[in-house]
């Protein structure tokens, strides 16, 4: 079974997204903020991680900077999922090493095919 | 609505676009044709349907056609078939049309344009290897109203998420707001016109590869095998069908066969169609690959 990390400040979001994921038969575990998804990586690397941008204490791009330095930190798919709506956002995303993006408001169909996207399903 | 009501559109539908309802779709038609009624002044579908018996009616006749379609689509749909397109009839079509350097691309029912663009993106991936040659895509459709929205290529931000690389997204498209509107290069690479199905291929002319997806399902047997066996008349003897995850010709016609480990994808089966020896032999020789 995939183990995905859901990286998001808000429970809703990661409620939604946890339901979804698991029905695509993903283990998940959950992060509250970029730190705390950080501590998760470096006890047991992720195959895939859906991260939010905006949050307290690290955001997601600084996430990402900080993960892909790690050693295997290279391995995991990472997908933004934000409010971030616009090109430049995107582009800085894919720059930094994102693998693909999810722009809010997201559903099902559209987790699916990201994740197809990269592989992952 | 009453059952001769209910009979009469049936039978309307599958005349007019080949659309075949099974017995219990009473809720579908009023779903969907209610509003029509309504834009056209009348109180009912009972209404509809008398005006509908005029046979001068053409224009409430289309708006009701088009009323009944399923426009669903999205960019690099089932995503095999694109596979197909630059893995294997590309490349091979690129060797076999060296010396014409012409492509011509049939997207059979591109509803909202989805399909023709992403076919755009693929030859744009291919990059130099296309210079010089002239690659002609047609979408067509029956329904004047998803073309409208094929030609103008703006997308919104469910649409573009559904199929398309973010990558793609980044390289060929530009945002305002929640829309996104695809190139202008991409567009010009895409020639738009009405075509029903149901109608005479002639006047097309010949093509090397046919997508003919998602569309088949709405119809009977012998209008399927009808259609693909046409499409079989106007594609190249060395082209390329494309049918939908749901479609096959097996059971249909004789006039394809499958491609081996290739899903969805069918060549003219040159000598179910009375072909010459040396053009199948011709055909073999050139099928090297598989
Ligand atoms: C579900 S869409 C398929 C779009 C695209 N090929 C795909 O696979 O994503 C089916 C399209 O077929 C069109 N259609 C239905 N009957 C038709 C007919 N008789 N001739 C041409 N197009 C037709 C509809 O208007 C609709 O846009």
């Amino acid at each position: 079974m995939k183990h995905c990390l859901v990286v998001d400040d808000s429970s809703v979001i990661r409620k939604v997204a946890r339901r979804i994921l698991e029905d695509l038969s993903f283990a998940i575990s959950e992060a509250e903020d970029g730190q705390q998804a950080l501590e998760s990586c470096r006890q047991q690397m992720p195959d895939a991680i859906l991260l939010d941008w905006n949050m307290p204490v690290m955001d997601g791009l600084e996430f990402l900077a900080q993960l892909r330095k790690l050693d295997g930190g290279e391995a995991p798919k990472v997908v933004f999922c934000t409010t971030e709506n616009d090109v430049g956002h995107i582009a800085k995303a894919i720059r930094a090493g994102a693998n693909e993006y999810i722009m809010k408001p997201f559903d099902r169909e559209i987790v699916e095919a990201k994740f197809q996207e990269v592989g992952l399903i | 609505m009453s059952p001769a009501e209910y009979d009469f559109l049936r039978q309307f539908l599958k005349a007019r676009s080949g659309l075949v309802l099974s017995n219990e779709k009473q809720y579908l038609i009023e779903s969907r044709l209610l509003p029509v009624a309504r834009k056209a002044g009348l109180a009912s579908i009972a209404a509809l349907v008398s005006k509908l018996r005029d046979p001068r009616e053409a224009q409430l006749a289309d708006a009701v056609v088009e009323a009944m379609t399923t426009n669903e689509s999205f960019f690099f749909r089932d995503k095999v078939p694109f596979d197909h397109f630059t893995q294997l009839m590309l490349p091979q079509l690129l060797e076999r049309r060296a010396a014409k350097r012409h492509l011509r691309i049939w997207c059979a029912a591109a509803s909202t344009g989805q399909e023709p663009y992403s076919l755009a993106m693929c030859l744009k991936e291919m990059g130099p290897r296309l210079a010089g040659w002239r690659v002609e895509i047609l979408g067509t459709d029956i329904s004047n109203e998803v073309l409208d929205r094929a030609r103008a290529g703006v997308y919104t931000q469910f649409e573009v998420q559904r199929g398309l690389p973010i990558q793609n997204l980044l390289k060929y498209f530009t945002q305002s707001g929640d829309q996104w509107t695809i190139s202008a290069e991409l567009r010009s690479m895409v020639q738009w016109r009405k075509f029903n199905l149901l109608e005479s291929f002639a006047g097309l002319g010949q093509f090397d590869i046919v997508f003919c997806r998602n569309v088949l399902i709405y119809f009977d047997q012998p209008t399927k095998a009808d259609i693909i066996n046409r499409i079989g008349k106007l594609l190249a003897p060395d082209g390329y069908m494309v049918l939908g995850a749901a479609e096959t010709v097996v059971g249909l016609s004789e006039a394809f066969k499958p491609v081996p480990d290739r899903r969805g994808l069918y060549a003219p089966n040159l000598v179910a169609a009375g072909g010459a020896a040396p053009i199948a032999g011709v055909r073999v020789a050139g099928l090297g690959g598989f």
